[in-house]
């Protein structure tokens, strides 16, 4: 019982507080990918702490959905915390939600952020919700699919039960199948969380943008969370990747010892997914906001071809 | 007279929400009155599945006359057909034979046609209400057909008869019924493509009869569709189940695209009601198919989701036409691209509306999520059908699903972003004002409903479950764990929607009462920012045509956009502009394709059988003649 409250408190600091720090590594990396000396990882710590230091101002336009979306979005990414395998394989929320919960946990978010786009009632704001909630809809048959592939080799759909299926016969990771629904969330994983090819995190020339052109009427604490959360969707997304595709020293009971090996196998397993993002968003450019679609047609193909693969060879 | 009249509706509605929760608790009751009529007279019969349809039309109509009583004016006219129209609605799942069946279903159509038509003034009523009719007929007839073959054959015309009967006929029999009986009710409940009228009839009755019409009278379609493929004609072949899936998932993802597109903001809910039906229908032929696969404990599973969805959605789909009522009785219109602002006008409508829209965009916890999730684990088991064919069917059915869960989404974003959030697009938007008392009552009633439906789902599945074990004959594999847990076959998958609703709101206490207590709270007010403007008007939104642009452009193949310009010059010079007309419509696949075809046919044969209709007495007495000699000699 202490056991699983301690893997609870650990797994919320690790995404609370270690979300920003994937972000830093995921810059830092990039920058010495093109030569540069970049920032330190540690300074979207500093620039959380500086926003939040900041006066909010709201426009007089805006309601209260304008103002409480910000909590809705952590509160969606802190309860995706419990839900998620990151350093055990059943977290104290596992029971309660599977994959498909926590899709939806993410629309809730994705709903919530949209409608405050349009709240302000500049042009910006609602070109991003509506890029934004296009996106996400065409990301969802993908991930279904991706899901599927897993639900059909793990025989549950419980975040812990596949993760623990794989875990028993590790070369599973290596099936035909896995990886091709590997390789389909991945992409799936760079348009929901606002990576390149589909949207560019560093860029703020509003015609291009999709989240920041969303989230630009927020300031001071307020853009604090909204961006502390949308380090959360990605630290929880590639958490997803790694410990739900290779799922290779999750612990599955919480003591101590094992905890401390889960919390560093993840981070290891983090350390190769961000750099394998660096190279990905180094070597790429940003795709024109309508040929996003193919490439999510182009991911909903291979998770078509994950799952033909495992009707045909079960 | 016409309080009365609502009051009394609601009285029929409570009494008859209360008989349906028996009928589904097992309160089996039969009431029989031969001599009423011919061809079997007047047969009632409530059992579990019927229970489960009265229920959600007596409470469904319970909000919908409460709404009707705030404004008794604009109610006045059609009451009588009301009455009529909530009446047979809630006779038509208790027939127990099929001329009380028929006659109830024809006095819902013919109930709701007169609704349809309140408005005799405006040409757009009148055509949705020509269209309604002709095709709610042409359903008609598929059922008389049906029915009367299966009477036929069965040999009587009472549903116990034909369920003792059915399994004796020949397959090729059954097939026949079955496919007949489909269509009559398929173009009840909407399934594309035979929802042409749906998006026309909906928008044009008054919005308390909308809400009934999209809430529950469709709802009736589906009703009959779970009787013909697992109740009245016993077991089936698998591809009855295929086609419902199919089709269902074919309409989910045709109505959500619709509706992403309309500007007309009771259009945009009825679109969204058969993508709904087609979510229900998609639960429904996986229930179908795990039946005829022999696998009826994931069959129950299927059924219990569609009836489940079939619940929610009338709970919120009520709720959201009540509250689009609420929005064109304070602005007087029903386009989003003239609305906005109003959730600071109409603060009370704008919170029910919105959790009507988190419900119907399947967010969790509220109602439309659960179900939705419970649809999701009915088609995730199929691996145990050992057919790749069918796992391709059950897997286009998830990707279906989960394309029009995303777009469902970013449908309501639209709709309520759009009509309710920022600055009012027209003046009646900026003069609006909150609704009386008792629509707000039927309103909140409906949102609470809607919560209630979402955290109560240990209460409610397993009621729901009962009924699909009652059609079904075994037990179905859903059970209840500690703290409110919902597990799906053993370790397959587990919800618990409390436990979540209870998570999101201690987090967000946290992070809100963080910001709070480190004196984070406060605002600056300020305008918005927009390149420096000088001014903010209504002009600088994003509108609704713009925020579907994406949609438009990615799924291109179905709308098939057309450009119109048109560019006015002074007629001394072509440089100098007077006023450029812009349109982008999309052009409807339904229409184009089958519909116009189809009645250019119907054109083309009409003209060749005219050619006997020559007006000469003498020839029709002729055509009698020998009308009569074909008869005598074939007799």
């Amino acid at each position: 019982m202490i056991g699983e409250l301690l893997a609870a408190v650990l797994q919320l600091v690790l995404v609370g507080l270690g979300a920003p720090l994937l972000i830093g590594i995921v810059r830092t990396l990039k920058a010495r990918l093109v030569g540069r000396r970049g920032p330190s990882p540690w300074q979207p710590y500093a620039d959380l702490r500086k926003l939040l230091g900041k006066e909010r101002v709201v426009s007089t336009t805006t309601s209260w959905i304008f103002a409480v979306t910000p909590t809705v979005l952590a509160a969606t990414m802190l309860v995706s915390a419990l839900i998620v395998p990151l350093v055990i394989s059943r977290p104290a929320l596992g029971f309660a939600g599977n994959v498909i919960v926590l899709m939806y946990l993410f629309l809730v978010g994705a709903f919530f952020l949209a409608l405050a786009g349009l709240d302000a009632g500049s042009a910006f704001g609602g070109m991003g919700s509506s890029r934004e909630v296009a996106v996400a809809a065409l990301a969802e048959p993908t991930i279904a699919l991706a899901v599927f592939a897993l639900a059909m080799r793990a025989g549950t759909i419980n975040l812990g039960g596949v993760v623990e299926r794989v875990s028993a016969d590790p070369w599973l990771a290596l099936a035909p199948g896995h990886l091709l629904a590997f390789a389909a969330f991945f992409i799936v994983m760079l348009a929901e969380t606002g990576r390149l090819p589909v949207d560019n995190p560093a860029t703020h020339l509003e015609l291009t943008m999709i989240h920041e052109a969303m989230v630009l009427e927020y300031s001071g604490p307020d853009l604090a969370i909204v961006e502390w959360a949308a380090a959360m969707k990605l630290f929880l997304f590639m958490s997803l990747l790694a410990n739900l595709f290779f799922p290779w020293g999750v612990p599955t009971d919480a003591g101590v010892a094992t905890l401390a090996v889960g919390a560093i196998v993840l981070a290891a397993k983090l350390t190769v997914l961000a750099g394998l993002l660096a190279v990905m968003e180094t070597a790429m450019a940003k795709l024109r906001l309508f040929r996003v679609p193919e490439l999510l047609a182009g991911s909903f193909a291979l998770a078509l071809l994950s799952v033909t693969s495992m009707f045909l060879l079960r | 007279m016409t309080i009365v009249t609502y009051v009394l509706a609601t009285v029929v509605g409570l009494a008859a929400g209360f008989a349906g929760v028996g009928g589904m608790l097992g309160v089996g009751m039969s009431w029989r009155l031969p001599a009423l009529l011919p061809l079997g007279g007047v047969s009632l019969v409530l059992d579990p599945l019927a229970g489960v349809f009265l229920a959600m039309i007596g409470f469904a109509a319970v909000p919908a006359s409460l709404y009707a009583l705030g404004d008794p004016r604009q109610a006045r006219r059609g009451r009588g057909a009301y009455l009529l129209f909530v009446g047979a609605m809630a006779v038509v799942p208790l027939a127990g034979n099929a001329l009380t069946f028929l006659l109830a279903w024809e006095l819902m159509s013919l109930a709701s046609y007169m609704l349809v038509v309140h408005d005799r003034e405006a040409r757009e009523a009148i055509r949705a209400a020509w269209v309604y009719a002709v095709m709610t007929h042409a359903g008609v007839v598929c059922l008389i057909a049906g029915m009367l073959l299966l009477g036929t054959w069965a040999g009587s015309f009472e549903v116990d008869a034909w369920r003792v009967a059915a399994p004796g006929l020949a397959a090729g029999s059954r097939n026949l019924v079955w496919t007949l009986l489909a269509l009559g009710f398929a173009v009840k409940a909407g399934v594309v493509p035979l929802h042409v009228w749906l998006p026309l009839a909906h928008p044009a009755a008054p919005s308390h009869v909308s809400a009934l019409m999209s809430g529950v009278m469709i709802k009736l379609g589906v009703y009959g569709l779970i009787r013909i493929s697992l109740d009245w004609l016993g077991d089936g072949p698998l591809w009855w189940g295929a086609v419902i899936l199919l089709a269902g998932a074919v309409s989910a993802m045709v109505g959500v695209l619709s509706a992403i597109v309309d500007r007309d903001l009771k259009r945009v809910l009825a679109f969204s009601s058969i993508e709904n039906v087609g979510i229900i229908l998609i639960g429904l032929g996986a229930g179908v198919l795990y039946h005829a696969a022999g696998l009826p404990a994931l069959a129950v599973i299927g059924l219990t989701a569609a009836l489940y969805h079939a619940v929610n959605h009338t709970a919120f789909k009520t709720l959201l036409f009540l509250g689009a009522g609420a929005v064109v009785h304070a602005t007087g219109t029903r386009d989003m691209e003239a609305l906005g602002g109003l959730i600071k006008r109409m603060p009370w409508t704008t919170a029910c509306f919105l959790s009507g829209a988190v419900a119907a965009a399947a967010l969790p916890p509220l109602n439309g999520f659960v179900s939705e999730w419970l649809t999701f684990q009915a088609l995730l088991q199929n691996l145990l059908i050992e057919q790749p064919a069918v796992n391709l069917v059950f897997a286009l059915g998830i990707a279906a699903l989960a394309l029009t869960g995303g777009l469902a989404v970013a449908c309501f974003v639209r709709a309520f972003g759009i009509s309710f959030l920022a600055v009012p697009r027209s003046d009646a938007s900026a003069q609006a004002h909150e609704v009386p008392r008792a629509p707000r009552l039927a309103m909140t009633m409906l949102a609470v409903t809607c919560l209630a439906l979402g955290l109560g789902v240990t209460v409610i599945v397993p009621a729901l479950a009962r009924v699909g074990t009652d059609l079904v004959g075994v037990v179905g594999t859903l059970a209840l764990g500690d703290a409110l847990v919902l597990d799906v076959s053993g370790n397959f998958a587990s919800l618990s929607v409390p436990v979540i609703a209870v998570a999101l709101a201690l987090a967000g206490l946290g992070v809100f009462g963080g910001l709070v207590v480190t004196g984070r709270g406060r605002a600056r007010p300020y305008e918005t920012w927009s390149c420096g403007r000088m001014l903010q008007t209504p002009r600088m939104e994003y509108t609704a045509t713009a925020f579907a642009n994406p949609f438009k452009r990615v799924f291109d193949f179905f709308y098939r956009p057309v450009q119109q310009i048109d560019i006015a010059a002074h007629p001394a010079s072509r440089l100098f502009v007077q006023r450029i007309d812009y349109a982008n419509p999309t052009r409807s696949l339904f229409d184009d394709w089958l519909y116009r075809p189809l009645l250019a046919g119907v054109n083309r044969g009409v003209r060749v059988v005219r050619v006997l209709q020559s007006g000469s007495a003498n020839l029709y007495l002729t055509y009698i003649l020998l009308a009569l000699l074909v008869m005598l000699v074939f007799a």
